[in-house]
């Protein structure tokens, strides 16, 4: 509070933005703390027997007991979750339930481990489809504002409503009746691993990106040609028409930087919506991401997996929407220049 | 020939009752307004409600019968074929309108049922409550639902109960949401604080005040929140953790028998067979979305941007 105070007395004219941004920012560290707590909390609410379970039927007392020890659960939980955020921080997530026996021979790899080289894959789709679903969206939407109501515009909207309405493994089964079954362009199994070169990766990839691009570039395109034309109903568009500007200088000179918030947004959001999107499409692919190894791990019960894969997907997500949130705030005319 | 009157009294046509319209010729009115989307999403959903009803009625063969061949072509007894353990790909189609739509509308129901209350108590409350819950809320949805619901389907098992409800939750926060908001308006007007003075509780305020003026917007979130969940729904199954064999169900018979599209160039019908249960999913969705935009016209008056 003294902080802050501070600063609004240094730097008068700024104050509002970085109030704003800093109240934001708070929130987002808090959303993430009490996040992480939910999915630490998570693992005891597992049944009392977990640990027969997980061991085997022919486990004895004493390794049940040391399994419980090693979890901590002999500890109280809030001892626990501190021990547990000092330990994420490090990048140490635990070791996982599976290839575990009661015969003492512990097979099983460490989470940080099994999740690595995944995490990068999965970064890499989403890496790639971001680059190509971006510009493409933008284009889309800004083209299809300029001509508005035209035969072009209307194919691109009915078109991204279609695809907006479908879900994902749908999409994803139709390009690879297409394009891979019937004329096989492209490999129908994403199945890529540290040794492929980038070429054959990306070709490999190609379905799947594919198939994510056309998920959100509808929700971005239409979300772009929304904000424009939203804008083009104000008076100073009107200003600008009657001083004879074209259509095109009017949208790419007059609405387009004021419209640069909501499109920014709706990017983010729709980053942020990749991260779960990436789930359905990496199982359709059997492409080695995170997505994949979290749903086998919800199959296999393997909770440790699940809270870091979890983790890791909620702390993308609120990161995302936090600097969508800030992009809006700080390219926000209104509060750049207060009264 | 009939008799008709050759003098004219304005009292007559003054004192004359204007009929009000019947609330079945005043849809019918709305109805034949209505543009050719609205009709095919309304046509179409209720004859996906048709399927789901009498499904036992039109389906050839039992939900979970086997047949002797597995991966069957399409023929004269076996419509679309027989899936990966012999069992009637038609069939079972028609028996997962009824457990897909069943179990996402229970959801919905249930969501709103959540949502709904807590939303309309926080909008009169408006004190600790609403804060709590609010703050609640904010949290739940910081969480992208898939993700959330994953994880706690790996902790509670993949029950059909469990699915309801943890599927439920999530979304209620989204429900939640929107009848706290569209509620606050109404929770100001004269009216309510009539209600109040007169001593009345807050179950009748929430019932008798406040829903009746909150409807138009709850019913369509209805159409919109019931096309999600039912997509959560077909994801999880399709992902191996929703719906669990043998109950029919649309998202896992894409994956079962997603193999087959893979003999696509050599019967093209047989790629086509995982394609059946998707798009029964993607034509629900895209007739619920439909009929919602024309809902959400209608009622709101909303036109499109000029």
């Amino acid at each position: 509070m003294v902080a802050r105070q501070g600063l609004r007395r240094k730097r008068n004219i700024l104050h509002p933005v970085l109030a704003t941004i800093l109240k934001r920012l708070g929130l987002g560290v808090a959303t993430l703390f009490v996040v992480s707590a939910i999915i630490f909390s998570s693992i005891s609410l597992l049944p009392g027997d977990f640990g027969e379970a997980v061991l085997g039927q022919a486990a004895t007392e004493e390794t049940v007991a040391a399994f419980r020890r090693e979890l901590g659960l002999d500890k109280p939980a809030p001892v626990r979750y501190l021990d547990w955020v000092a330990s994420v921080l490090k990048g140490d997530f635990g070791t996982s339930f599976s290839g575990r026996a009661a015969s003492g021979v512990d097979r099983s790899r460490s989470v940080a481990e099994l999740i690595g080289p995944r995490l990068k894959n999965t970064l890499f789709l989403a890496g790639v489809t971001a680059v190509i679903a971006v510009p493409l969206a933008l284009f889309l939407g800004l083209t299809a504002a300029l001509y508005r109501n035209s035969f072009y515009d209307r194919s691109v909207n009915a078109m991204t409503l279609t695809t907006i309405s479908m879900p994902e493994f749908f999409v994803a089964y139709i390009l690879i009746l297409l394009l891979a079954s019937l004329w096989p362009v492209f490999p129908s199994l994403a199945n890529v691993d540290a040794s492929t070169e980038l070429a054959e990766r990306l070709r490999r990839i190609a379905l799947p990106a594919l198939t994510l691009t056309l998920v959100i570039v509808a929700h971005m395109m239409r979300m772009t040609r929304a904000a424009i034309i939203n804008l083009l109903a104000s008076p100073y568009i009107e200003m600008a028409r009657l001083k004879g500007a074209t259509r095109s200088e009017v949208i790419l000179k007059h609405a387009l930087p004021n419209a640069w918030a909501p499109i920014a947004t709706v990017i983010a959001f729709n980053l942020a919506y990749l991260v779960v999107g990436v789930v359905v499409v990496e199982v359709v692919f059997v492409y080695p991401g995170i997505g994949q190894l979290m749903v086998d791990s919800v199959t296999a019960r393997d909770t440790p997996v699940v809270q870091a894969c979890a983790l890791i997907f909620a702390g993308t997500y609120i990161v995302l929407n936090l600097i969508a949130d800030i992009i809006g705030i700080v390219t926000n005319p209104r509060l750049l220049h207060p009264r | 020939m009939s008799q008709t009157p050759e003098t004219y009294s304005a009292a007559a046509e003054v004192a004359a009752v204007r009929k009000r319209r019947g609330r079945f010729e005043r849809s019918w009115i709305a109805l034949k307004k209505a543009p050719i989307s609205a009709w095919f999403g309304l046509i179409v959903v209720s004859a996906y409600v048709f399927v789901a009803l009498f499904a036992p009625l039109l389906a050839p063969y039992g939900e979970a019968e086997i047949f002797p061949t597995p991966f069957g072509p399409w023929d004269e007894t076996h419509r679309f074929g027989t899936d990966q353990i012999g069992r009637d790909i038609f069939t079972r189609l028609i028996y997962g309108a009824r457990n897909t739509m069943g179990i996402a509308l229970m959801t919905t129901l249930l969501s709103f049922i959540i949502g709904g209350g807590l939303g309309l108590v926080a909008a009169i409350n408006r004190s600790w409550l609403d804060q709590i819950l609010s703050r609640s809320v904010d949290v739940l949805m910081a969480i992208p639902s898939l993700i959330f619901a994953l994880m706690l389907l790996s902790i509670f098992g993949s029950t059909v109960t469990s699915l309801i409800v943890i599927i439920a939750v999530l979304d209620s926060t989204r429900v939640f949401r929107l009848t706290r908001a569209v509620a606050i308006n109404v929770v100001v007007m004269d009216y309510v604080e009539a209600a109040r003075l007169r001593g009345e509780k807050i179950g009748w305020i929430m019932r008798r005040e406040i829903l009746p003026n909150i409807m138009p917007p709850l019913i369509a979130e209805f159409g919109l929140r019931f096309s999600f969940v039912f997509l959560t729904i077909a994801a999880l199954s399709f992902l191996g953790v929703g719906i669990q064999p043998p109950t029919a169900d649309w998202g896992s018979m894409v994956r079962e028998n997603a193999s087959l599209i893979q003999f696509a160039q050599y019967d093209i019908k047989a790629g086509l067979t995982p394609l059946l249960p998707a798009a029964a999913i993607a034509l629900l969705t895209v007739a619920v979305n439909f009929v919602v935009d024309w809902f959400l016209h209608t009622s709101s008056g909303l036109r499109d941007e000029h």
